[in-house]
């Protein structure tokens, strides 16, 4: 249990540094620092995660272990909901998800919400880039625990 | 013992190459190189050359010459990772590639998950470099 909440509050320490110099300049908030980290940590780990995995057979195989096991390795939970058009439009829900769940239900802090989630969309492009699956990756809170994320393939 | 170790990257560019015997190593270059078109035609669902298991991230024997035999294996992250064995030793089971690869496949996301590794550099890590050569003289 300790790593967890260790591996929380890193998190929420690595937002609240590499947004402190955007709030004295006054700015709008650049996520992109964090998606980055993000982007990293997923490259590298995929490796670690796939390594004992058979091949994947196509693109919805590659999803259904984002959903499983790289969520719970990363989340200690699976994602609730995949929904997918079959024509490389990814949405993942996750009902009570691990940085949302510690910040009030309200929507008092509705807004705040897209710094934690972040690191996430970095995390998931990173790792499917690595994959050989270059997309766009993006996150929706509606109701504050629960959060969605979009993954949109990019084919050339 | 295998003779030679070599991981190739996404884009086919080498990343590590180990050899037992250092003056062989332009020869068993070539021999990797041309062995990666194999790897190619193994992983295309297409060409339904192999019986082998596509789902198996190890490829078998890619070929064998009258000295050597070349082995192949393909990660998730299609990283290859090929071995090449005397052909004179015969006593090297599948069972035992399979694992020499499984080892090197370790040591590789090792390698990955180093913060001073960046991917897609070439491999140039000592310590990585000691333990291939140490699997590279176990089995």
């Amino acid at each position: 249990m300790t790593e967890d909440t260790l591996f929380e509050l890193l998190h929420s320490e690595v937002v609240h540094y590499a947004l402190q110099n955007d709030e004295r300049s006054n700015q709008d908030e650049d996520l992109s620092i964090i998606e980055y980290i993000g982007f990293s940590v997923g490259y590298r780990i995929i490796e670690r995660l796939t390594k004992d995995m058979s091949r994947f057979k196509d693109e919805l195989d590659t999803m259904k272990f984002i959903c499983t096991d790289f969520w719970s390795a990363v989340y200690k939970k699976q994602i609730d909901n995949l929904r997918t058009n079959h024509q490389g439009v990814y949405v993942l829900q996750d009902n009570s998800f691990r940085f949302l769940t510690k910040i009030s239900n309200g929507k008092q802090y509705l807004e705040a919400a897209s710094k934690y989630v972040a690191f996430t969309c970095g995390v998931i492009r990173g790792s499917l880039s690595n994959l050989n699956i270059s997309c766009l990756v993006t996150a929706e809170v509606q109701n504050m625990p629960s959060c969605k994320f979009h993954i949109q393939v990019q084919r050339t | 013992m295998a003779v030679c170790v070599a991981i190739i990257g996404k884009d086919n560019a080498p990343k590590f190459f180990a050899c037992a015997n250092p003056e062989e190593e332009l020869n068993f270059q070539y021999k990797v190189l041309s062995s990666l078109d194999i790897v190619e035609e193994k992983l295309n669902p297409t060409v339904k050359t192999s019986t082998a298991d596509l789902r198996e991230l190890y490829l078998g024997m890619l070929y064998s010459l009258e000295t050597h035999k070349i082995y192949g294996y393909v990660t998730n992250t299609k990283i290859k990772i090929i071995i090449i064995v005397d052909s004179t030793n015969t006593s090297l089971r599948d069972n035992e590639i399979k694992s020499m690869f499984k080892k090197i496949h370790s040591e590789y996301a090792d390698v990955v998950c180093n913060p001073f590794y960046i991917p897609g550099e070439p491999i140039t890590s000592k310590s990585f470099a000691m333990n291939i050569k140490s699997i590279m003289l176990q089995a």
